[in-house]
């Protein structure tokens, strides 16, 4: 087990190095970010096992002596969550190179693709290990850095426009946590997270108190929580599928997981829980009323997610084990969703050229096979029975039942009415993109539709009549045409969706020129690629509610272990535990 | 030793003027602001480790003597973080600039669409299809045309104005 605790960050960061040097095989590329992803699974799972066998084990990097190494620990929490992290991984991994193949190697991203996201994962794998402060600093910044250069990828307008906002707010985080760290070390003389849970407890309860706040604003700007939450959905969205789906499902579960440690680790006590409890009630409505006023179906999904960041933050602050089991299980089952659901986008985006749910229709009809991928994970995200969605929140409302007083019970209402708006915000998607028929889709004819922006409208003409694509193309052909070489695009994925389409527009307005077989076929079958890791990760979402006894076990077991520190301390002190101070555990 | 009130100081001042310039919409504002925060937090770091003492090397000064060399340690750490991230962050601004000629932040999407619900724009909810007139000056470029438009119509604008791109190849619009 000392063995596997490095190889989450060192397999990826290997990995890295390997493909960049291979950046002229694209092939090599690929082969080897799946092999290591997949080597990280594999790592990671055998790390979970062992962890929950036979407790966390910590490991001094370079075996200085303990309390000044850098420190890797893996107990429960840690090796569960690389799991997931690697997991969901390697399904945006399959998709990307699936995209990749599907779209040619022209318009595929930049040969830094690979080795940008394999040290993205390296950085989440370290954030997850860190035994000190520092180290998950850096851990942070690997993968922020990395998670800049993926969401400006391509360099298009809107990506430069929320990549920049990203950027900057990514930033004063970072000096915000690095000022708390610099804090931390003249007040207590060390940054190793085993020794500050000892030595923290001794500072005068302002110190504390501020010292706490700093981290916690620093975290809460990675986890995006509610005053701190904007910058979310103006930059997501932007970038390319995988992109999205990946810094969905795992980087605000990294400062999740941050904030669990702080709250659990560093500052138990639970100091600034009704800080976090009335944070999380806002996260929680704000955000969920903000996902349903959008129409643009990743602008939506992006609002969910800061909205559900609340629930975990509710299980966090209520400082009991079953309310840390219950926001484990949903950080797991959260970090699958959504990742599957911005996937879900990618596809609907690459059948409907658009992902503005005013221009969808008939996708239903046109794609059965994506019908039933948006739809499981949507009412799992909604939280309808048995779905793991649902299991995870009701083990949530219970604790928060269970702890009682009036501002829990309020969270738990708040929870029962997030979930509702929830269900409203995704079915509506549903209804209209799906169920509708082609012929509802509002078309826009403003000027700007008319000057600019021709591609969508003609896309959806062509696809909202499902296999009969060439007809009704026809109609638009002359229109989509004449404006095609002025498209606007917002995106690369979209791009090339359009020029499917409005090659198909203007081959069926020539009865005599056959469509281009090639094209044809893409737009009616999706490439299996996409569809196929799209699925892996929607049968993961599944699985999880099957696996969900064991799991909720697994997160309740870990749960005793955050709040009684000890098995933590001791990893890392060794088996007799720190000789001077091990009466201040408690 | 006494205590240094030059670094409480400098920490302070280096805050303040940090934050006065993030807070600018122009975007080399914004960095330079950034560094100048980056430097207060790695002097802040380095105000942590106590009162100058002698060179933390074994055999030249007594422990008690040596100044703490940990935060040393984490602040050259930070400066590389911090000195590679602003090379990206240039580069961003540099390509923002190439993009729209303007290096400034832009109007928010959210807000402009709020803004034009009017009963004609009722349903134009993505930025795409916002007509764009109804923008900013500064934000049309952006929604109208691809790069490759800008810089073209740019060219054909300014046909003697030389490329910010010094070194550059030429872009499409002057070669053609």
């Amino acid at each position: 087990m000392r063995v596997l605790a490095p190889l989450p960050v060192l397999v990826p960061l290997l990995g890295a190095a390997l493909s960049l040097l291979l950046s002229r095989f694209p092939r090599a590329q690929r082969l080897i970010s799946i092999a290591a992803i997949g080597g990280v699974l594999g790592v990671a799972v055998a790390l979970l096992v062992l962890a929950d066998a036979s407790g966390a084990v910590a490991v001094p990097v370079g075996d200085w002596p303990v309390p000044q190494a850098i420190m890797l620990v893996v107990d429960r929490l840690s090796a569960l969550m690389i799991a997931v992290a690697s997991t969901v991984g390697l399904g945006v991994l399959l998709f990307a190179v699936g995209q990749g193949v599907a779209d040619g190697p022209r318009s595929s991203p930049v040969s830094v693709f690979h080795p940008t996201f394999l040290v993205l994962m390296a950085g989440v794998g370290f954030a997850f290990l860190a035994g000190d402060l520092f180290n998950l600093y850096v851990g942070f910044e690997v993968l922020l850095t990395a998670s800049y250069v993926l969401l400006t990828l391509g360099g298009s307008a809107p990506r430069i426009r929320g990549g920049i906002t990203y950027i900057v707010v990514s930033l004063m985080s970072s000096l915000l946590f690095l000022a708390a760290i610099g804090l931390i070390y003249a007040a207590t003389g060390t940054v190793n997270m085993a020794q500050l849970a000892l030595r923290l407890g001794d500072l005068p309860d302002g110190t504390r108190l501020l010292l706490h706040g700093m981290l916690l604003v620093a975290f809460g700007i990675k986890a995006a929580i509610f005053p701190l939450s904007a910058w979310l959905p103006d930059s997501y969205p932007t970038a390319p599928a995988p992109v999205t789906a990946v810094f969905a499902g795992l980087l605000t579960k990294v400062g999740v997981y941050a904030i669990i440690r702080t709250q659990t680790l560093l500052f138990p006590g639970g100091a600034l829980d009704t800080v976090l409890m009335w944070a999380a009630l806002a996260t929680m409505l704000v955000g969920i009323l903000g996902a349903i006023a959008q129409t643009d179906l990743r602008r939506m999904l992006s609002f969910t997610l800061v909205s559900h960041i609340g629930y975990m933050i509710f299980g966090i602050a209520l400082s009991t084990p079953a309310g840390l089991a219950g926001a484990v299980f949903y950080v797991v089952h959260h970090i699958v969703i959504q990742a599957a659901l911005f996937l879900v986008a990618g596809l609907v985006e690459r059948q409907g050229g658009s992902t503005t749910v005013a221009r969808l229709g008939g996708l239903a009809t046109a794609s059965p096979v994506l019908a039933v991928l948006y739809l499981v994970p949507a009412l799992n995200l909604a939280g309808i029975p048995p779905l793991s969605g649902f299991l995870g929140k009701l083990g949530l409302l219970q604790a928060g039942v269970a702890a009682g007083g009036a501002l829990p019970l309020a969270l738990v209402a708040a929870g029962v009415v997030t979930s509702l708006i929830t269900l409203v915000a995704v079915s509506r998607v549903w209804s209209r993109a799906f169920w509708r028929p082609p012929q509802q889709a509002e078309h826009l004819e403003t000027p700007a539709d008319a000057a600019a922006d021709s591609g969508p409208d003609v896309g959806d003409a062509a696809d909202g009549t499902g296999t009969d694509g060439t007809a009704t193309g026809g109609g638009d052909g002359p229109r989509g045409s004449s404006r095609s070489g002025l498209g606007t695009t917002r995106r690369g994925d979209r791009d090339a969706a359009w020029a499917r389409q409005v090659a198909l527009a203007t081959g069926g307005e020539d009865a005599e020129l056959p469509a281009d077989p090639d094209s044809l076929d893409q737009r009616e079958r999706m490439p299996r690629g996409l569809v196929g890791a799209t699925a892996g990760l929607v049968a993961v979402s599944v699985a999880l509610t099957f696996l969900a006894g064991p799991l909720y076990a697994l997160t309740d077991r870990a749960a005793v272990d955050l709040l009684n520190r000890t098995p933590y301390v001791e990893a890392v002190y060794g088996d007799g535990g720190p000789a001077s101070s091990a009466e201040d555990v408690p | 030793m006494t205590p240094t009130i030059v670094l409480p100081v400098v920490i302070a001042g280096l805050y303040a003027a940090g934050v006065y310039l993030l807070l600018d919409r122009s975007l080399t504002r914004v960095l330079l602001g950034f560094l100048l925060l980056g430097n207060a937090t790695n002097v802040l770091v380095l105000s942590a480790s106590g009162p100058a003492g002698e060179a933390p090397l074994v055999g030249h000064a007594g422990s008690g003597e040596m100044s703490d060399p940990l935060p040393q340690a984490l602040i050259l750490t930070a400066i590389v973080i911090t000195f590679g991230v602003s090379a990206f962050l240039l580069a961003v601004i540099h390509r923002s600039w190439r993009l729209v000629r303007q290096e400034v932040v832009h109007t928010d999407e959210e807000d402009r669409r709020v803004a034009a619900r009017t009963p004609r724009h009722a349903d134009a909810m993505d930025p795409d299809d916002i007509d764009p007139v109804d923008l900013a000056p500064g934000d049309r470029a952006a929604v109208v045309g691809r790069p490759t438009d800008v810089e073209e119509r740019l060219a054909q604008r300014y046909p003697d104005t030389a490329s910010d791109d010094v070194g550059l190849p030429p872009t499409r619009g002057r070669t053609t």
